[in-house]
C-alpha cells in the first residue's frame, strides 16, 4: 500500500480511515476486486477532483457522466494497432472496456464538471454547486 | 487477448530502493511486439511528457527512464489514493542485430512507443537456387 501524500497530511483521522479502508479491502471476506482505472481523490471546500491513470486511452474513448451525486467514468482501452502477422513477445498491459461509478459528497451539476487529459492522466474537477455550500448563519442580538 | 479490464495495473516498485530526487520509481508495464521490420516496445508511463523520457543504449542494454509530472489539483487536499506517482525506469537487453541509429521513440497518451528496426544485414534474405 502506498501513502505518498500522507507526509503533509493535516488530518490524522483521515489517515486512520484510509488505513482501515485498506484493511477492509485486504480481508478475504470481501470479494473486492481491484478496479480499473486506479483513482486518486482530492477534496476541498468548493470542489472535488478525481485523477485517474489511463495510459494509452484516447480521450475520445472516455465517457464521463454525472447524475445527481454519482459520477460514472467509462471507456475503452483499445489494443494498439500492430501490423498483420506480428508476434506478441510480451503482453503486460491490459485492454478492454472499463466502467467505474463513484459517489460524490454532493449532487453536482453538469456545468460544474471539467475534465482534462494530459499524458495519459485524466483529471476531473467537480465544483460544488452554490446552493449546496454551507451557509453561515448570523446570530442576531435579541 | 482478454477483453476484460478488471485488475488494477500493478505498478511494481523497481528494485532500487532510493533515488536522488526522492520520488518512487516504477517499472512500466510493457508490451513487446515483433513485426516484420523489427521490434516495437510499448511502455505505460502515465504522467510523463515526451521531453522527459530518456533512452540510453549502452552495450546492448536499452535503458528507458521517464520523469513524471505529478498531478496535484490546486487548493485541494488528497483524501484517497489508489495509485502512487513516481518516475519510471526499465532496461532491456537487445540482441546484436538492431540498428542503433534507427531506434525511434514517441510518446502518446502516456504510452511510450519504441521501434527498433532490425539491421538490414540481419533481415532474412531469400537465396535463389540456380539450376546447374
Amino acid at each position: 500500500m502506498l501513502y505518498p501524500f500522507h507526509t503533509g497530511r493535516r488530518d490524522p483521522f483521515a489517515l486512520m480511515q484510509s488505513l482501515l479502508g485498506d484493511l477492509n479491502r485486504a480481508t478475504p471476506t470481501r470479494t473486492a476486486q481491484p478496479s480499473f482505472p486506479a483513482i486518486n481523490v482530492w477534496q476541498g471546500d468548493d470542489a472535488v477532483a478525481i485523477t485517474a491513470e489511463l495510459p494509452g486511452v484516447d480521450p475520445g474513448d472516455i465517457d464521463i457522466s454525472v447524475k445527481d451525486n454519482v459520477l460514472t467514468l467509462s471507456g475503452e482501452s483499445k489494443v494498439p494497432d500492430v501490423p498483420e502477422g506480428s508476434r506478441w513477445h510480451r503482453n503486460e498491459r491490459r485492454y478492454g472496456k472499463f466502467t467505474r461509478a463513484l459517489h460524490l459528497p454532493f449532487a453536482a451539476s453538469d456545468d460544474k464538471v471539467e475534465a482534462r487529459m494530459a499524458n495519459g492522466v485524466l483529471r476531473i474537477v467537480i465544483g460544488r454547486p452554490d446552493e449546496d455550500k454551507p451557509k453561515k448563519i448570523e446570530i442576531k442580538a435579541a | 487477448m482478454t477483453n476484460d479490464v478488471t485488475e488494477t495495473a500493478d505498478k511494481t516498485p523497481a528494485k532500487e530502493p532510493e533515488t536522488t530526487t526522492g520520488t518512487r520509481i516504477y517499472r512500466p508495464l510493457t508490451d513487446i511486439v515483433e513485426t516484420s521490420d523489427g521490434v516495437t516496445l510499448m511502455l505505460e508511463m502515465p504522467g510523463v511528457a515526451a521531453e522527459d523520457v530518456d533512452l540510453i543504449l549502452e552495450q546492448r542494454v536499452l535503458t528507458i527512464r521517464g520523469k513524471v509530472h505529478p498531478t496535484r489539483p490546486e487548493k485541494l487536499q488528497p483524501t484517497y489514493a489508489e495509485y502512487g506517482e513516481g518516475d519510471y525506469e526499465r532496461a532491456f537487453t537487445l540482441s546484436d542485430d538492431f540498428d542503433p541509429d534507427k531506434i525511434d521513440a514517441a510518446v502518446a497518451n502516456g504510452v511510450l512507443r519504441v521501434t527498433l528496426p532490425r539491421a538490414a544485414e540481419a533481415k532474412p534474405r531469400k537465396i535463389a537456387v540456380k539450376a546447374s
